[in-house]
């Protein structure tokens, strides 16, 4: 079934007062089955986006039909439990996941031996892996993962978005991938959403149709056609309008 | 080692002092030792250390236990935190005595007016204490464990109480003390039996020597309870920040 969102309005409170508007009249449908990548500027709304779909955010005038109630969601943050080791956070997250299939999986995000560990023992990019590996654990008919990567140095983001690229390529899901990074949706998603400054809109779909193990090759070729929708995040690009 | 020096210290200025003010203000260590024994050997010091222990035990499980389901609710309920609150703060300014002689008016000099008095004075410090930790909850891994879908009792085994244990244990640690000499005023006041109880038969006979030798074990047992059970139980409640770093 495929998800259908509808935003008719979604603001925050500002600290002083006012309000910043996130979604105005804003609707997207995602088909099952599909890998799409929400790419845009910081703060456009995508981790807005992703919380009201996970059912999080129910501060918002608008719906969400059709989103499964099996959810794998990575947040930005790793937020693992602390006082229970890697092994037993997937664990608690999928009750029916075998000692296979974890030892597989924590092998697939290169976690091997790494299962006993507390999440204070690992480092900012083995906690993200945990992370991707517990929302793959529930083997969930919908991920969600809001920007994976954040905050990791170039190699470590590389190396994971390798090791993702694979693993979503490997399953039967319907994924959304919040990310500011073009390579990062070239490289993972099926169809990049590209959109603007808040309040969000949708500035264009691009469909993706090489297998991701040959998107290396025609990486140049990607850029270029994504070129014309692609808002960047610094200023001065002509852009700028609707940002504040 | 310096702790026995202190404790040598302690007994040295003792016998001193005995000597220097006389008997009636201030027995030696020998005589009050002399008395302990024979209380123990008439098995009396037994009976009230234990009676006494028993009602402290019962007092405390009950008000960590209470304070703990109703400092939660007052720390996730921001509507019942402010109707609520002023009654946590009457409670909190209320001395101990006026609470334990109401209580036994009201109830009657019974064991459950006695045990209602030493809850409701520990419980609106379990209360606050409570609250503070379930305030400081983390919501992040609350939204972790709803997009995962955790049950209500997984959810609160494994995301919820490991947060409150350390609130739990300082509740706990700073409680006893607190139980300990409430029950002491609560036996005076209206028990026949009790360390309480033979501190007021001894405070009518002006008899210091029984006074201390019913004090002294007293407060030693409650020392070896703090340091053997609480503190490590304090220990424990955060062992999983001591990982990695």
């Amino acid at each position: 079934m495929a998800i259908e969102i509808t935003i008719d309005r979604k603001a925050y409170r500002r600290a002083g007062n006012g309000e910043r508007l996130v979604f105005d009249r804003f609707s997207l449908d995602v088909k099952e089955g599909a890998i799409v990548a929400l790419l845009g500027p910081s703060g456009c709304g995508k981790s807005s986006l992703l919380r009201i779909i996970a059912g999080l955010d129910k501060d918002f005038t608008g719906a969400v039909k059709g989103a499964p109630s099996s959810i794998g969601m990575a947040f930005q943050e790793p937020r693992l439990l602390p006082w229970r080791s890697v092994a037993d956070n997937l664990r608690l997250a999928a009750p029916k996941l075998t000692d296979a299939s974890l030892s597989d999986l924590l092998a697939a995000f290169e976690l091997d031996g790494r299962g006993g560990d507390y999440p204070g023992q690992l480092s900012l990019g083995l906690a993200r892996r945990a992370a991707l590996a517990r929302a793959f654990a529930v083997e969930p008919e919908l991920m969600l993962l809001d920007e994976p990567f954040a905050s990791l140095d170039r190699a470590l983001h590389l190396r994971l978005r390798g090791l993702l690229a694979r693993r979503i390529g490997a399953e039967r899901i319907t994924a959304l991938i919040a990310t500011h990074d073009l390579d990062d949706a070239l490289f993972l998603a099926d169809e990049i959403i590209f959109l603007d400054r808040a309040p969000a809109r949708i500035r264009g779909r691009m469909p993706i149709a090489a297998p991701r193990g040959q998107r290396d090759e025609i990486l140049t070729k990607l850029r270029a056609s994504a070129e014309i929708y692609h808002v960047i995040d610094e200023p001065g690009n002509g852009n700028s309008e609707g940002a504040t | 080692m310096t702790r026995l020096v202190s404790l040598g210290l302690f007994l040295a200025l003792w016998q001193v002092g005995a000597w220097m003010v006389g008997p009636h203000y201030l027995p030696t260590p020998a005589a009050v030792g002399a008395t302990l024994a024979a209380e123990a050997r008439s098995g009396a010091l037994l009976f009230n250390l234990a009676i006494t222990l028993a009602r402290v035990l019962a007092g405390f499980s009950l008000a960590m236990l209470l304070g703990a389901a109703l400092g939660i609710a007052l720390g996730r309920l921001p509507a019942l935190d402010r109707l609520l609150d002023p009654w946590l703060v009457i409670l909190l300014n209320t001395p101990a005595l006026v609470v334990i002689i109401l209580a036994y008016i009201w109830g009657g000099l019974n064991e459950v007016s006695a045990l209602a008095a030493i809850t409701l004075n520990k419980l609106p410090n379990a209360v606050v204490t409570l609250r503070e930790g379930a305030r400081a909850l983390d919501p992040a891994l609350d939204e972790m464990a709803q997009v995962f879908a955790f049950p209500r009792l997984r959810r609160w085994r494994h995301v919820v109480l490991p947060q409150l244990a350390p609130y739990f244990a300082a509740g706990a640690r700073g409680g006893l003390a607190l139980v300990w000499k409430i029950v002491l005023v609560v036996e005076l006041l209206g028990r026949p039996n009790g360390v309480g109880f033979k501190m007021n038969e001894a405070f009518q006979l002006f008899d210091l020597r029984l006074l201390l030798a019913y004090a002294l074990p007293f407060v030693a047992l409650m020392i070896v309870f703090e340091t053997f059970v609480l503190r490590p139980a304090e220990r424990s409640a955060s062992w999983w920040r001591r990982h990695g770093d």
